[in-house]
């Protein structure tokens, strides 16, 4: 898997989790809470979400991996690669 | 051998149900168990002479428009994959806060309370428009904080007590289960609930919303068991080992979410550990009448009142009473009076709510019982009169149907400890009881109201199912 295909795989879970979010200019280097109205509760959703459709595991410890979307691919493309 | 699930939830109540939805759509293999053979729990429904009632909902609050996204209410639909258009939500039209000589009236729109707070009570709008900045900015979802009395921290916003009662009225009847006075944290919450954002209702009542989230806990393969209470918690090693049901089958789980209330929980664990229930269980229990009619309440000139929240006595008094019904304050919900448009409902409904006393009521013979529900009917359908319009108090005749509940129907129907529906004055936010692995959910946990608890479950489930 690429960065870039990492980051729309978050991008999709974004989608489901809040379907009134505009998506389609979401930028890499910014925090995603800046950009979107998410709170905790979301990104625990984010977390879960990974668990569940790509049984992908983010410890508490890493939560503030995922602040941005160039953060997550950082910290999930070796998770992904990893499962293969 | 007992059935094995990662977790199982007494009660299919809202916030039983909302935590359901939870731990199933991540997978986790949930049941929920649920005494009565209706779910909703605090707040169900009935039919009765072929006709159907709504128990508990006057209104759902924390109603904001959907693109108001950081809002409690859009989030928890979030939480819960539940699309709101499926709640078919109908605005109140407005509602007000009738004291002797004085009326106050808020709408879903903010702007209305703070006109009316400044029509009304010209040197308490800046203190007033302070207060409401400060909620705003109040920190949110804190599951740590401690007990503060809002009595002494409102003084510094608003000074001219009957002000402070007319803000009071509604809120604690809205959600407070501690005598004459809130924790800061839940006054916040009903303000922002109640003032900030608004009333509504799903067109059909509380049977739509129900529907929905049984729906959407069902699709995700979550299992219920209705007519299935819970007979005893067993703790072993400081964790609840088993669970026995009332028909002496057990299953057993690895988290246990309990929306039982705080008493009746630890109750079902250790009768012992709860000797006397007045102790935990709250005090403030209520009695409701519904009057049905065969014409509508715009015939009667009521108005555009939806909920009026009322109180006739020189201080307003949010205690349990010494006689069955204290009629000196209450609310009075018309149904009929949200945004139905070109629908409206078929007949006309009164739902008048007071404070009751649990003692008296559970006290009866079932002969003085019937008979005391009757004069009581008679007595609050009077006392509300000097709250209406003139103009509608000669409807008498049209009247078709009545029902009543009092804490006695509370107790009967959801076991709280007496008949409180918002549960213990000690509230454990964080859930957390004796037991490793058994946590509150629901109106003991914190969060009160049908968004509330919803968000309750939601809580105790990504807390204590989902992050463990």
């Amino acid at each position: 898997m690429t960065k870039d295909e990492c980051k729309q795989v978050v991008l999709d879970i974004i989608a489901e989790i809040a379907p009134d979010e505009d998506l389609s200019d979401v930028k890499g280097e910014v925090a995603l809470r800046e950009q979107l109205d998410l709170d905790s509760m979301d990104f625990l959703d984010i977390v879960m979400e990974l668990r569940k459709q790509h049984s992908i595991e983010v410890p508490e410890a890493d939560y503030v991996q995922l602040a941005s979307l160039d953060s997550c691919a950082e910290y999930l493309t070796p998770k992904f690669n990893a499962l293969v | 051998m007992s059935e094995h699930y990662d977790v199982a939830i007494i009660g299919a109540g809202m916030s039983g149900l909302a935590a359901g939805i939870r731990a199933a759509h991540f997978g986790k293999k949930a049941i929920i168990l649920e005494q009565h053979n209706a779910p909703g729990g605090l707040n169900s429904f009935y039919a009765k002479d072929g006709r159907k009632y709504d128990v508990g909902l006057h209104a759902m609050t924390n109603f904001v428009p959907a693109k108001e996204r950081r809002a409690i209410f859009n989030k928890l639909l979030r939480q819960l994959r539940i699309d709101r258009a499926e709640l078919d939500l109908i605005e109140q039209k407005s509602s007000r806060v009738a004291f002797p000589g004085v009326n106050l009236r808020f709408g879903n729109d903010e702007a209305l309370l703070e006109a009316e707070v400044e029509r009304l009570f010209p040197g308490q709008i800046d203190g007033f428009v302070r207060l409401s900045v400060a909620i705003r900015n109040y920190p949110d979802l804190d599951l740590n904080q401690p007990y503060h009395s809002t009595r002494k921290w409102i003084k510094q916003f608003v000074t001219d007590p009957l002000l402070e009662e007319m803000i009071f009225c509604p809120l604690m009847y809205y959600g407070s289960a501690v005598e004459d006075d809130m924790d800061v944290g839940q006054f916040v919450i009903m303000f922002r609930s109640i003032f900030h954002e608004g009333l509504a209702r799903p067109a059909e009542g509380i049977r739509l919303l129900i529907r929905v989230v049984l729906d959407r806990y069902r699709k995700l393969g979550g299992i219920r068991k209705m007519k299935t209470g819970v007979k005893q918690l067993i703790a072993e090693d400081g964790k609840i080992s088993r669970i026995v049901l009332q028909d002496g089958s057990e299953v057993t789980a690895d988290v246990v979410l309990s929306c039982a209330g705080l008493p009746e929980t630890y109750a079902l664990v250790d009768p012992s550990l709860v000797p006397d229930e007045s102790n935990q269980a709250g005090k403030l229990s209520f009695s409701e009448t519904i009057a049905v009619y065969n014409s509508l309440p715009e015939t009667w000139g009521w108005g555009d009142d939806t909920i009026v929240f009322f109180n006739n006595a020189e201080r307003f008094s949010y205690r349990n009473p010494a006689d069955p019904i204290d009629l000196r304050s209450g609310v009075i919900c018309l149904p009929n009076n949200f945004e139905f448009g070109d629908r409206p409902l078929k007949e006309g409904l009164v739902r008048v709510t007071c404070l009751a006393s649990h003692d008296n009521w559970c006290g009866y013979s079932d002969e003085e019982y019937e008979k005391a529900k009757t004069d009581w009917f008679e007595r609050i359908q009077k006392s509300i009169l000097p709250m209406m319009p003139p103009s509608t108090r000669e409807y008498a005749g049209d009247l078709v149907a009545t029902d009543m509940f009092t804490p006695r129907t509370v107790k009967k129907f959801t076991r709280r400890a007496r008949g409180a529906i918002y549960g213990s004055p000690e509230k454990v936010k964080d859930g957390r009881t004796s037991w490793d692995n058994l946590f509150l959910c629901g109106t003991d946990q914190g969060y009160l109201g049908i968004v509330g608890s919803m968000l309750s479950g939601v809580v105790m489930a990504n807390e204590h199912v989902l992050k463990g």
